[in-house]
């Protein structure tokens, strides 16, 4: 298996424009296994999006190291896609032209030219390839950025929040499409988001952050078998865990008097 | 009142207008002030005009899609008939305008006929320089854009540069630039190079500055190099300000052209309407006038198309 990523006692500093320093991750340590699916949930400034980025390579840390398969990270690589919250796809390429885009930057496309249509066709856009992004809605938009970070066959990929701008329905198909596409490769996943549903509904791993600084609290290991019912008790049971860790879990209030 | 009905009496307009205008013209008689054209040029025009607004009307009946098209312009062609009506009452048939700077429309019209050879002569020589101009001016201008844009030292270095030269209108280069290029026309045509430069470079590079960030993290996490980046990210997604950049140089190319033109330039549609101002013929002037305002109208139609085939996807986005 490939596509284990270790991270290890990694810092990382930012500078405010009010030339503050501000510590955003502090003495993380994380081993994700390969071929796992893992969820970092926080509330926002927690660092959970910065670690995704230290993952990435698009920034680096202060100090500690984050690696892929032993290999130490010190730059963007196309062995690990990435999906962004809003779609980023190109505005000025139809969605063929975007999913190939991968390709033909690392100058693979000529070996690789069907993968672009089977890719198309995993994430249910054939019919739309020389549609442009503006002419998609946001879900499909969404799935055509799924598929841009796919082609490429990376061994991790990274999510940061892709769903959070869709509604409700889009976003649990959305869901079961990123489950299908995980369960059906070997791939390891990393996503970020701030929906508890989502990480438990998903992933092996939830990993819970605090903020100020960000740090690791505890790791949910959601233990029971897929697909997951989100009305079950064991689901319910870890939605339970994990709000009490991030200090949501809601206390019984005695009401100030009775009638 | 149905609606074809209303279309095809909006259609009968031009014509009417056009039929007028030839009656009054025809029948009026002309103030004594005037020269006489050589030929009764203004006539012969109404006169093609009444047959094609004619024409039109009755192809409408057969052709519903031009009828409807033809019938919305209808309104805005019949104006223009009745401008030049009362052009041509004001001038040669009452003489109310100042006759020296106000000719008929015959000798207007007669001029753009009877010296067709030598504007047109002109009109190339003026093409030569604009186009040579244009074209370096524009590609310096993006290569200047693009490195400003994407290299930290070109910034440092040329940047200040830019904004040092580049308001200083591109006509107050003219002592410096007449001695230090080996001809007029090599001369004149930098001046319009110039003149297209400065706005392409800045806006170019104020476009590449404008993109999200995301796109290019977007571009590197799917494996792409610096230079493919640039290139298939940066140079495409700055297209937009790119042009605004070419529009406004463009419009400030026709500027330059005719001051240039003045340089002791031999043949050129601005150096003609100022000789022709010297000589006191206005006519002349007017048909230099039209020439020049339908070859500017021409190259900005032909950038705008340019556009809207490059910028085709952004359609929807950003409205023009």
């Amino acid at each position: 298996m490939v596509g284990g990523i270790s991270i290890s006692n990694v810092e990382k500093r930012f500078t405010n424009p009010q030339g503050e320093t501000i510590t955003a991750l502090s003495g993380i340590d994380l081993q994700i296994r390969a071929g796992s699916f893992v969820s970092l949930i926080g509330p926002s400034g927690c660092g959970k999006s910065t670690l995704l980025r230290l993952i990435a390579g698009l920034i680096h840390p202060d100090s500690g190291a984050v690696s892929l398969d032993g290999d130490r990270i010190t730059k963007p690589g196309s062995d690990r896609g990435f999906m962004f919250q809003e779609h980023t796809l190109f505005p000025w390429l139809n969605i063929y032209e975007n999913v190939a885009f991968g390709l033909r930057a690392r100058g693979i496309y000529r070996e690789r030219a069907k993968d672009v249509h089977e890719i198309i066709e995993l994430v249910e856009l054939s019919g739309f390839e020389k549609y442009y992004p503006h002419q998609l809605s946001g879900g499909m938009c969404q799935r055509a950025s799924l598929a841009r970070a796919l082609v490429g066959r990376p061994k991790v990929l990274l999510l940061d929040e892709p769903l959070g701008a869709l509604d409700a329905f889009t976003r649990m198909n959305m869901q079961d499409e990123i489950l299908r596409i995980w369960s059906e490769s070997n791939m390891t996943m990393v996503m970020v988001t701030h929906d508890v549903d989502e990480a438990i509904y998903l992933s092996d791993q939830i990993v819970v952050m605090t903020p100020r600084p960000g740090r690791v609290t505890k790791i949910v290991d959601v233990g029971f078998s897929r697909p997951r019912a989100r009305s079950s008790e064991d689901f319910l049971h870890c939605r339970g865990k994990v709000l009490q860790l991030l200090d949501f879990g809601g206390t019984v209030q005695e009401p100030d008097y009775y009638l | 009142m149905g609606e074809t009905t209303w279309k095809s009496i909006k259609s009968l307009l031009p014509f009417l207008a056009a039929a007028a205008t030839l009656a009054i013209a025809y029948v009026l008689p002309d103030s004594s002030l005037h020269p006489e054209a050589e030929r009764p040029y203004f006539l012969i025009v109404l006169i093609g005009i009444c047959v094609l607004a004619g024409a039109l009307f009755l192809a409408g009946f057969f052709f519903p899609v031009l009828q409807t098209h033809y019938s919305g312009k209808a309104p805005f062609y019949t104006g223009v008939i009745c401008f030049l009506c009362v052009l041509n009452i004001l001038t040669v048939k009452t003489a109310r305008l100042p006759v020296l700077y106000f000719p008929s429309l015959d000798r207007i019209f007669g001029v753009l006929i009877e010296d067709a050879a030598f504007i047109g002569k002109c009109l190339l020589y003026s093409l030569r320089l604009l186009v040579t101009g244009w074209v370096s001016g524009a590609t310096v201008g993006i290569l200047t854009g693009v490195a400003i844009g994407f290299n930290r030292h070109a910034r440092y270095w040329i940047y200040p540069l830019v904004r040092v030269l580049g308001p200083i209108p591109s006509t107050a280069w003219i002592p410096l630039v007449l001695v230090s290029f080996p001809t007029v026309v090599s001369a004149s045509a930098f001046l319009i190079a110039l003149a297209v430069w400065f706005p392409t470079t800045v806006l170019t590079s104020s476009g590449i500055a404008s993109i999200q960030n995301s796109y290019f993290e977007a571009a590197a996490t799917l494996g792409a190099s610096n230079r493919y980046t640039i290139l298939r990210v940066g140079v495409p997604a700055a297209m937009p300000h790119m042009f605004i950049g070419l529009f406004n140089g463009t419009t400030s190319s026709f500027i330059t052209l005719v001051t240039a033109e003045m340089l002791g330039a031999k043949y050129g549609i601005g150096w003609y309407i100022n000789w022709q101002k010297d000589m006191m013929s206005y006519a002349n002037v007017y048909a230099g006038l039209i020439v020049m305002s339908i070859t500017c109208y021409c190259f900005i139609t032909l950038l705008f198309r340019l556009r809207d085939r490059v910028l085709v996807w952004q359609k929807g986005v950003i409205k023009w």
